[in-house]
């Protein structure tokens, strides 16, 4: 076991996108117990120090691992397929009509109903990409659809955002 | 108390003799008052002065040629004495004159310095930072008297809101008091820790935190011996304080009158929090004091009262909504609410929050000594005095911190809520041909442009060679430690020759001025500053030399033996020095110790991490 195991290994977890959020959470409660700085408050700086390396490091696994998107993401470069967000926008031709379709609804939507019923379309939208995101990893194993399906799911979630804003204003 | 007798606590593999166990306290330093607790006999209490109060004022009145009054002689005087009488200096802490909101309705002398502001007493300039170490400086006098030897360490309690620059200042504090920091940790935690939520209380609670002058909410989840904050929120400039001043102006309105000067404010805010107080267990009060034009006295009742505050107590309740919105929490998975803070005991508020989560608040430890009660535990736990089996606590830090990018805007590195210590690193590039330097911005809070977030640090990194505009990479990294400081670095990464910058944020208090304002014995007078440096430094290699060898005699067996007689040349040299009267050459023995038993304690916690993990196996099994 070493800093430089990757984050399935770190939590004993199969590398697997579909994850026992418990189980995640036990162990890392159980790693935490081992390693955080509480634990070594009298052995000196270097224990101290590599305390403080492996809390930061269990930390940043469970986060990783803790949210589905940031896991698919991990999983794609694990096994070669990186979804580089920062220069891969290429999106199929219909999710592109139907990302317009939504911003002209969310434009045109005039009162809280409207809103609701696109936010409801929305999280369906979002529900069944992360379905199809899962079976990609797990069953198919076809990591470079993964990786665009979660090019596409980053639109999906931050239009979300988006449209969540638009309901706590017209809330207030 | 000779080195040698330090240095022979115990042989190799040995625990430390059980009477040698160590004093260490937990201090709340509050807005309007300050209290120590620690365990004795298993039980956490709070330490009273010699006329048995627990709660020491947060007050501290100058009173020249170096000599100050703290507590309730200083708050006594504050009415007559309200330029040199400094209360409720917490909410100055870190923060420069433009953060503080009423500033101008409190009767000091300010002096707006970049990063902290400061006070022109008749003592000359003081920071917070040094009002605050008085404090604390008699409350480890308070401890040290009743416990009857010199103190190990001490929890200091913070608002879960503090960002960066109030969380440092409260450690410089403790250093100038000469106070050894085991842990800051959030007032809302150890509330928490004192109510006995324990292994025994898995599930979700929340700590309703109401002040002198600041207001905290905190969810908190306690599971498999971890007791871990969730989300925490709140206002760093709301409190009990606030309802005073409401009621001061009402009552000035009420009476056509207005307030001549420092003397005629203080003198009504002291009268507005008696009625106030009265208010909590009679229908009606009055409002009496006497201002330069005479007196003045208003009667009111308490709906009266509950109506004038009703839109701070709003506030404080939008702030909870918001955390269980943040936490994804509905109100009824809440199974306990814990009240904090003097203020919770107005009836109206334990009546709102009571309604808000659908049930009544837990209110048996008294609200004014919960928090230093729960940091006397940690404290206990923190020096080793504990047992094995302990519950871990994991803290999280409040605002986002992150740093300036083009147009002013925030690129946010860590975000709020994350579990500390933790670390996250991002890469940025240069903008223009062969720049070969970088400014970089450290910004803490939520908002999206800079000017609305509080400014950390700024600092450069040079000498990047020249390139192309988009060809650099530069790595900003942030580290938080586990008593939620901010470290930041930054270097370049394509170029052999690496430029490199770390820096620590600072409020306008730099360590150089804190080791002058501890070589003026600040705080401590009568203390020998150099038998003082060597008495903590045979102290640390003691504990060092003890560390070193229960280390080795549990784990030898992950060094070879080169490396074997390394650490035990390493380790008598400790000793060697520890006995000559030389702190420099102690110090610097103990840090080569340190930094020679690097890789072996690197090992030590692969080997731990190891057993955890196959433990967790067993268990599943």
């Amino acid at each position: 076991m070493n800093l430089a195991d990757d984050d399935y290994t770190l939590f004993a977890l199969p590398r697997r996108h579909a994850l026992d959020v418990d189980a995640l959470d036990a162990r890392r409660r159980a790693l935490l117990a081992q390693a955080h700085p509480d634990r070594h408050v009298a052995q000196g700086a270097a224990a101290q120090r590599a305390a403080m390396q492996w809390s930061v490091r269990i930390n940043e696994a469970w986060r990783r691992l803790r949210d589905p998107l940031l896991r698919a993401a991990y999983l794609c470069e694990l096994g070669g397929a990186p979804v580089r967000l920062d220069d891969n926008t290429a999106m199929p031709a219909a999710f592109l009509r139907q990302q317009m379709h939504w911003r002209e609804a969310l434009a045109e939507a005039g009162d809280a109903a409207a809103v609701e019923a696109l936010a409801a379309e929305v999280a369906a939208a979002e529900h069944e990409a992360l379905q199809r995101l899962g079976r990609q990893i797990d069953d198919e194993c076809d990591l470079p659809a993964a990786a665009a399906t979660l090019r596409a799911l980053m639109f999906i979630t931050r239009f979300r955002d988006e449209v969540g804003r638009r309901r706590d204003a017209l809330g207030q | 108390m000779s080195a040698m007798a330090l240095l022979q606590i115990s042989e190799p593999g040995q625990t430390p003799d059980p009477h040698q166990r160590r004093i260490a306290v937990g201090i709340d330093l509050g807005t309007t008052h300050s209290l120590v607790a620690t365990v004795r006999h298993g039980v956490a209490e709070c330490l009273p002065d010699e006329a048995g109060r627990v709660l020491l004022p947060s007050a501290v009145r100058y009173l020249g040629d170096g000599r100050c009054e703290v507590g309730h002689a200083a708050l006594a005087a504050q009415a007559d004495d309200p330029h040199d009488t400094i209360v409720s200096v917490k909410r100055c802490m870190g923060r420069r004159l433009a953060d503080v909101a009423d500033a101008a309705r409190l009767p000091y002398r300010y002096v707006d310095r970049p990063g902290m502001l400061a006070f022109a007493t008749r003592d000359g300039i003081k920071t917070p930072v040094e009002v605050s170490a008085e404090i604390l400086a008699t409350l480890r006098q308070r401890a040290e008297d009743s416990l009857g030897d010199e103190l190990f360490g001490a929890v200091i309690t913070v608002p879960a809101y503090f960002d960066d620059a109030q969380r440092q200042a409260t450690k410089d504090a403790a250093r100038l008091a000469g106070i050894n920091v085991l842990r800051l940790i959030n007032e809302p935690t150890a509330a928490a820790l004192a109510y006995g939520i324990d292994r025994g209380s898995e599930g979700l609670y929340a700590v309703y935190d109401l002040g002198g002058g600041t207001f905290d909410i905190s969810l908190l989840r306690m599971a498999g011996g971890v007791f871990e904050v969730v989300a925490t929120g709140g206002d760093a400039a709301l409190g009990g304080d606030d309802f005073d001043a409401v009621l001061a102006d009402w009552a000035l309105a009420q009476a056509g009158r207005s307030a001549a000067g420092a003397h005629d404010r203080r003198a009504l805010l002291v009268a507005a929090r008696a009625a106030k107080q009265a208010l909590s267990d009679a229908p009606s009060a009055r409002l009496e004091c006497t201002l330069a034009d005479g007196p003045l006295a208003v009667e009111l009742g308490r709906a009266r009262f509950e109506a004038l505050t009703r839109p701070l107590l709003e506030r404080t309740l939008a702030a909870v909504r918001r955390v269980l919105a943040d936490a994804r929490v509905t109100r009824e998975q809440v199974q306990g609410v814990v009240l904090v803070g003097g203020s919770t005991r107005m009836p109206q508020v334990r009546v709102a929050v009571g309604e808000l989560f659908g049930r009544a608040p837990l209110t048996d430890v008294d609200p004014d000594e919960v928090v230093a009660i729960g940091a006397a535990l940690q404290a206990h736990q923190l020096a080793g005095n504990a047992g094995d089996g302990e519950i871990l606590l994991l803290d999280v830090i409040p605002l986002s911190l992150g740093i300036e990018t083009m147009g002013g805007l925030v690129e946010r590195i860590i975000e709020r809520n994350s579990t500390i210590p933790t670390a996250r690193a991002q890469d940025f590039t240069t903008y223009q041909d062969g720049q070969t330097a970088i400014a970089i911005h450290v910004v803490q809070g939520e908002r999206d442009l800079v000017d609305d977030c509080r400014s950390l640090a700024r600092f450069e990194l040079r000498g990047i060679p020249p390139m192309a505009a988009g060809a650099a990479r530069i790595r900003v990294s942030f580290e938080v430690d586990a008593d939620g400081l901010l470290q930041v670095s930054a270097r370049e990464l394509t170029s052999a020759t690496e430029a490199r910058v770390t820096v620590k944020p600072s409020y306008g208090l730099e360590d150089g001025e804190i080791a002058r304002m501890l070589h003026e014995g600040f705080a401590r007078a009568g203390d020998d500053m150099a038998a003082r440096a060597l008495r903590e430094a045979r102290v640390e290699a003691g504990r060092m030399v003890l560390a070193t060898r229960s280390a080795l005699a549990a784990d030898a067996d992950l060094l070879d033996d080169d490396e074997r007689a390394a650490v035990d040349t390493l380790l008598a040299q400790v000793q060697d020095s520890a006995s000559g009267d030389d702190a420099d050459a102690i110090v610097a023995a103990v840090e080569a110790l340190a930094a020679g038993t690097e890789a072996f304690a690197a090992r030590r916690m692969n080997r731990g991490i190891r057993a955890a993990l196959a433990g967790r196996r067993i268990e599943d099994i």
